[in-house]
């Protein structure tokens, strides 16, 4: 029997890659530990070993072929005494069950019916999307990836402002950790983009220094789940500074990096820390969902003299979304955005969840529910004048939340629905969140601790009665 | 060049199981007492002084109540920050310290009534009354804080001192911590960087032996706090704290050192306080006669006085010294006292510099 060889997962949230080449061909002997194939995820390009002994039987993916998803047959390997060029066996892709599945690709032939999907959220919003106000109409549009949005958000403002450097972990030689910073070492060099030891609580606090000396620091964490080991600089250093001085010293820097679960990585990488900072009065705190938003608001970010707290999302870094394509796209700190207007319920999420509510609302109109969705963009200081307009005029509120419950933004949205828009209120307000448990690493077990469209659209059912 | 690895130097034969010891890297020269002119003599005095009358004074409010929160005085200590920062070019270089920075401040000539104010809590204060002892910063003077966490400072300071050496300018940063901040493990990240980067960094422990009330036997494994930086081919330097014209001449050759581009400096000064850690201490991990002993034979201001006497100073002189010191903290102290506290809408100003 040949021995498969199937495309690879390279990283935790790879979905699909490129074969970019080829290293074999059929009839070489190959043995464990030989170097078979370059394959190109969004984030590297990866070399794809060998493990097994014996004579490339045919190979399946000719090289250059773009989205091959993972799980897809793309060579075979004749083991001993077996013909090389025995017939081929074009296996159906099989997606490792861990594996988000993502639209089939013509290109690839029929992908898996597996229905297993996770990551609804990383579904293309099939949604009517109302145009964000801050962007004018008939602007000229084009398509990005959050990463790059990110990128470019970054690389402008640096062009712009010398003052502006950008430090972390495998930041600069490595491209970025998860090659956000793609480019950026090539264009500035290692002054302004500067790779550090592993030393969070050393670099934030260097950073924060650097602040308070006149520079405007980008400081990226690998994750923020890193970012623990700093959250005296974010908090007692950066955030406070301007308050304790009286106004004379400030510390304008951008902390920014991916938070909130990511896919199969367990507990301690996978925490949301969007409501710790946002309970921090002298912080900003943005947690974007597209790609227009992420640059945007990083653009903003960075020009701001006061710290902002950036939290990002792995899964969103390779989704594409339009981006204004103008000279100098920078959006306001702490407005939210309606991304679909609706007149029966409103649902607010901010960074993942925003899909998520956007796939829900797409399901809810189908059963004649019309749902309102707003991206709060900003955390802190949260646009509670957006939510509080809309609960006016749907008199329901539903809260997605990719993160735990308790004392969480969902919460906090509660009591300002209370507070302030209690009159309003047709039905109590309610929040979607991941269940009240550090994350699992059993695929089963992570899908059920996190948020998903199906409990969004019954929370929705729930408020509105149906 | 010192740095280079000292397998080099070995015979080829020999197996260079572990590196040969570092003797032989270049490090700052030994410093020599500060020659001071009679004139320099006279400003350290009295700035040694005024920290010394203003802190005392600081004391009385804070019993009257008219101080609150913590509060950390740095008598004892005045020779560590006159003789450093007379050393440093107050147009370029930066300092930074922790909660116990009345003296940085007076001894960067920053006005006595308005910290005695902040420390008051009056709307005059340095901090708008908004910070306290231990939250101070003039970044007029370049004077960066005043941080309350211990140990904080020292990676900020790294921070100043990469914000030098990115623009250029030429400025050194001085980052003040205490023995008890040398066990944090962010001074050794700080260590690292500073070292790795060759970044302008004066690291200063001011060494007053107690942490709190733990003495540096009881809770460092390497008591010679000016080797902790060792480790980070961070050249130490340990110095006699209670003499300010040791205290400048080490400084001096510190600074000679950094503004080479050859990286930072670690020094240790070797002092004492005479106060409890702060206003509420109890003192019972030390004796009476330990203090006392200190005061009668190692007295930084005493000391010096010593040194301008034998000089050919006379008892007028100081003595003229003297009343003008107490006449400039007993105004700082009534500017402070009637001085009106923050108005109630301060309550939520400077959160955010922005509005958004």
């Amino acid at each position: 029997m040949a021995i498969e060889l199937k495309m690879p997962a390279l990283s935790p949230t790879m979905e699909e890659g490129t074969l970019a080449k080829w290293l074999v061909k059929e009839g070489d002997t190959v043995k464990s530990g030989d170097i078979l194939a370059e394959i190109e995820t969004d984030k590297a390009t990866m070399e794809y070993e060998a493990i097994d002994e014996g004579t490339i039987g045919q190979i399946l993916v000719a090289e250059g072929t773009d989205n091959v998803k993972v799980g897809t047959v793309i060579a075979t390997i004749a083991g001993d005494g077996e013909e090389a060029s025995s017939s081929p066996v074009r296996a159906e892709p099989v997606e490792a069950p861990s594996l988000p599945s993502t639209p089939p690709d013509e290109k690839n032939g029929p992908s898996t019916s597996s229905g297993q999907t996770e990551e609804k959220a990383e579904k293309p919003a099939a949604t009517e999307r109302a145009s964000d106000p801050a962007i004018p109409e008939g602007t000229a549009m084009v398509k990005l990836t959050v990463r790059e949005a990110l990128r470019d958000a970054m690389a402008e403002e640096m062009r712009k402002d010398d003052r502006v450097f950008v430090m972390g972990e495998e930041v600069a030689e490595y491209q970025g950790a998860y090659k956000v910073t793609q480019g950026l070492l090539q264009e500035f060099g290692p002054q302004r983009v500067v790779d550090t030891p592993i030393t969070e609580y050393g670099f934030a606090g260097l950073g924060s220094g650097a602040a308070m000396g006149g520079l405007k620091p980008v400081i990226e964490f690998m994750t923020f789940n890193f970012a623990m080991q700093a959250i005296d600089h974010i908090i007692n250093s950066a955030a406070k500074t301007n308050y304790m001085s009286g106004g004379q010293m400030r510390c304008p820097i951008v902390f920014r990096g991916p938070n909130g679960a990511a896919s199969r990585v367990a507990a301690q990488h996978s925490q949301n820390y969007a409501p710790w900072y946002a309970s921090v009065p002298g912080l900003i705190v943005i947690s974007p969902y597209d790609a227009a938003d992420a640059k945007g608001l990083m653009k903003a970010a960075i020009r701001s003299e006061d710290p902002v707290v950036f939290l990002e999302n792995e899964l969103l870094y390779g989704r594409s979304f339009e981006v204004p394509d103008v000279e100098d796209f920078v959006l306001p700190i702490g407005k939210a955005r309606i991304m679909r207007a609706g007149s029966d319920v409103t649902i607010v999420s901010y960074s993942i969840g925003v899909g998520l509510a956007l796939e829900a609302a797409d399901a809810l109109a189908a059963e004649g529910i019309d749902a309102e969705v707003i991206d709060l963009r900003t955390l802190r200081p949260l646009d509670t004048v957006t939510v509080l307009a809309s609960l006016k005029k749907t008199n329901r509120l539903v809260v997605v939340e990719e993160g735990w419950p308790v004392c969480s933004i969902a919460s906090e949205l509660a009591m300002v629905a209370m507070e302030q828009g209690f009159d309003d209120l047709d039905a109590p307000v309610m929040r979607v969140c991941n269940e009240d448990v550090p994350l699992p690493y059993a695929a089963n077990l992570e899908k059920a601790a996190l948020v998903d469209a199906p409990r969004v659209i019954a929370a929705v059912k729930a408020v509105c009665n149906r | 060049m010192a740095k280079a690895p000292a397998r080099k130097t070995a015979a080829p034969k020999k197996v260079a199981s572990t590196p040969a010891p570092t003797a032989n890297r270049e490090k700052p020269r030994d410093p020599a007492p500060y020659d001071a002119t009679p004139e320099e003599l006279e400003k350290f005095y009295r700035e040694m002084l005024l920290i010394r009358r203003f802190e005392e004074k600081a004391g009385q409010l804070y019993g009257l109540g008219l101080i609150g929160g913590f509060c950390h005085l740095y008598i004892g200590q005045e020779a560590v920050a006159v003789g450093l920062q007379s050393a440093l070019d107050g147009d370029k270089d930066s300092v930074i310290t922790g909660y116990r920075d009345h003296g940085h401040m007076l001894a960067y000539g920053i006005d006595p009534k308005v910290i005695m104010a902040e420390l008051t809590g009056r709307a005059a204060g340095i901090s708008r009354g908004k910070g306290g002892s231990m939250h101070m910063f003039s970044v007029e003077h370049k004077f960066y804080g005043g941080h309350g966490i211990v140990g904080a400072q020292v990676s900020l300071g790294t921070g100043l001192a990469f914000a030098h050496k990115y623009r250029g300018d030429g400025g050194v940063a001085m980052a003040y911590f205490g023995d008890g901040a040398a066990n944090q493990g962010q001074v050794y990240e700080s260590f690292n960087m500073a070292e790795l980067w060759k970044l302008p960094i004066i690291f200063v422990i001011e060494n007053n032996q107690y942490a709190m009330g733990t003495s540096v036997n009881r809770s460092s494994a390497e008591d010679q706090l000016y080797r902790r930086g060792e480790s980070f081919r961070i050249p130490g330097m340990q110095v006699d704290g209670m003499d300010v014209l040791a205290v400048r001449g080490a400084a001096e050759a510190a600074l000679e050192w950094v503004r080479a581009g050859k990286g930072p400096v670690l020094m240790e000064l070797k002092t004492y306080r005479y106060r409890g850690h702060s206003m509420s201490d109890p003192a019972k991990y030390r004796s009476r006669e330990e203090v006392q002993a200190v005061r009668d034979k190692s007295d930084a201001i005493e000391h010096l006085k010593k040194l301008m006497s034998d000089a050919g100073i006379g008892e007028e002189t100081f003595k003229e010294i003297d009343k003008e010191i107490r006449q400039i903290v007993s105004d700082a102290a009534d500017f402070a006292e009637s001085a009106p506290e923050p108005e109630l809408h301060e309550l939520y100003t400077d959160v955010l510099v922005e509005q958004y």
